[in-house]
């Protein structure tokens, strides 16, 4: 039996070897190649082709395919690459110089007009009250520290090779820039942490209501003397937070996808990336910018909240008058309130 | 002076891969890095044409505009070539080179790049000629021995012309001349903002 198909299966090829030149003069015939390579048809299989102008004409870049598994390297040519150059070198220089020198000369000349926001030295109580917790400081300050490091390292990227580089030199400046590139991949990690841990900690406290619509009719202390009602953080502090969210964010995701380049995204996305980082990046640091300076020069008090994490309470009911009595009734025994005897005026 | 610059006859090329093959061997370039690499458009329809890409070596090179260390310089014979030892692998010039020539070998976590690594048109780099370091870090020179880059020099349908570009420019047109067609030459617009006239 199983010989009988082996005979028959030998027939049938012969017969197929056999039948088969005509099969080929037959498809000659259909579609012979004439002398100057042209076919019935009209076309010219060697002349014809694709070119530049044409590909261009249907796609904004050139894409074919390659034999290695690079998937990127399969764009021939992509043009983008001239308006990212434009964004970075002829753009993204001037808006982050005017920007954080606008914000330091706008800093500055409100410092001259309004000077250092003081609390009337003889309403200082001397008695404290809480209003950061150790973990919301140690969140706070792991968020500043790698703030203030990626912001160096990241001005680095646009004004390092004109500012630094021709001042300490292209090898010292190399070493220097590879360390701030380290230092700017490693720490966006905590920060991101930090962000997100800050979210967490106080976005219920952070939630628009109509005091803060008051707040900012007022002018929010900063032009009258007088301070309008605020609770745990008043409007502008609700703006503080909500810009480190926002912005936080939006530095997190355009971070990731350059952290893991190409991951999800093509050449032109990695494009858009850098850019929307830039950007948002410069904004970041001119809005953090007026928060270190309210915080510190701006208004005296202000910083004991985040450094001991305690505040005079003078200044406390001062500023944010209906979140002490809110602490004061949830802790009527007074758990708050550090027993210490009032200081002597300074 | 000359001024060098590659051209691909892709009327020519048979995608043989055999210039990528001549230009990891030369230079020893690691595992996952490509100078070279070939582009095959219209694959498997009429009309289906293929490009040998590296480096163009443009005029006013965009990598070297966007570099955020200035590591980057040209040569007299305008090679575009760059210091590994001022390099950070940030990845910027990937982002703004039209023909997706740098190469960033993967060194740690977090995308981390090393060192940028490109066609150097077979010219090395800043360290001494015929350097130890400069092999290790660029590899060969054959500009500096007088020969032209390896993947040119070896296409064996001679698609891939490098040499000075009026020089080439003239062969491929002598070309075109004769056989009475031709595709064009790929990347020139975009990367000396001129081309060949047919």
């Amino acid at each position: 039996m199983r010989r009988a198909v082996t005979l028959f299966s030998t027939l049938v090829l012969a017969t197929t070897l056999l039948a088969a030149p005509g099969a080929f003069d037959a498809a000659r015939a259909q579609n012979p190649i004439t002398q100057d390579g042209q076919n019935p048809m009209g076309a010219k299989p060697t002349a014809d082709s694709v070119n530049e102008e044409f590909l261009f004409k249907q796609a904004d870049k050139i894409t074919g395919r390659v034999s290695i598994p690079d998937r990127k390297s399969a764009n021939l040519i992509q043009p983008q690459g001239r308006e990212y150059r434009a964004f970075r070198e002829s753009w993204l220089p001037w808006i982050g110089a005017l920007g954080i020198l606008g914000m330091i000369a706008a800093l500055g000349g409100f410092f001259l007009w309004r000077g250092r926001i003081l609390t009337d030295d003889t309403q200082e109580s001397g008695k404290k009250i809480l209003r950061f917790n150790a973990f919301e400081r140690f969140a706070h300050w792991m968020t500043a520290t790698c703030f203030i490091i990626l912001s160096l390292s990241g001005l680095n990227y646009i004004f390092g090779k004109r500012l630094l580089m021709p001042v300490i030199g292209p090898e010292a400046f190399g070493t220097l820039a590879q360390w701030a590139k380290y230092s700017h991949v490693y720490l966006a990690w905590p920060f991101m942490l930090g962000v997100v841990i800050m979210i967490a900690v106080w976005v219920k406290d952070n939630i628009p209501n109509r005091i803060d619509w008051a707040w900012i009719k007022a002018g929010g202390g900063f032009i009258g003397k007088t301070h309008p009602h605020a609770e745990r953080f008043n409007a502008g502090q609700k703006g503080v937070f909500w810009m480190v969210a926002g912005f936080g964010a939006a530095m997190g995701v355009t971070g990731l996808m350059m952290l893991f380049p190409f991951a999800l995204l093509d050449i032109n996305g990695m494009q858009v990336m850098q850019v929307i980082h830039a950007l948002i990046g410069v904004a970041f640091i001119v809005g953090i910018l007026a928060h270190i300076y309210i915080g510190t020069l701006g208004m005296k008090g202000a910083y004991d909240a985040m450094g001991s994490g305690k505040v005079d309470l003078a200044w406390a009911r001062a500023h944010h008058d209906l979140w002490v009595e809110k602490e004061q009734a949830k802790t009527a025994s007074g758990p708050q309130l550090t027993g210490r005897h009032p200081a002597p005026a300074e | 002076m000359a001024r060098m610059k590659f051209l691909c006859d892709a009327d020519r090329c048979i995608e043989c891969n055999a210039c990528v093959t001549a230009c990891k061997n030369e230079h020893e370039v690691p595992w996952g890095i490509n100078r070279r690499r070939v582009v095959t458009l219209n694959d498997g329809k009429p009309g289906e044409r293929s490009v040998s890409m590296a480096c163009m070596h443009c005029t006013d090179a965009p990598c070297a505009a966007v570099c955020p260390v200035n590591c980057f310089y040209t040569t007299a014979d305008a090679v575009v070539l760059h210091s590994k030892d001022i390099c950070i692998g940030c990845g910027y010039c990937f982002y703004a080179c039209p023909f997706g020539a740098p190469q960033y070998p993967r060194v740690g976590n977090f995308g981390s790049r090393g060192k940028m690594d490109k066609c150097t048109y077979c010219s090395g780099g800043p360290e001494a000629d015929f350097s130890v370091a400069e092999y290790e870090k660029y590899g060969s020179n054959r500009l500096a021995e007088g020969k032209l880059p390896l993947c040119a020099e070896m296409c064996s349908t001679k698609a891939l012309l490098a040499g000075d570009g009026e020089m080439i420019a003239e062969i491929y047109k002598q070309r075109v001349v004769k056989r009475g067609y031709g595709s064009g030459a790929w990347g020139w617009k975009t990367a000396y903002r001129e081309t060949v006239a047919i």
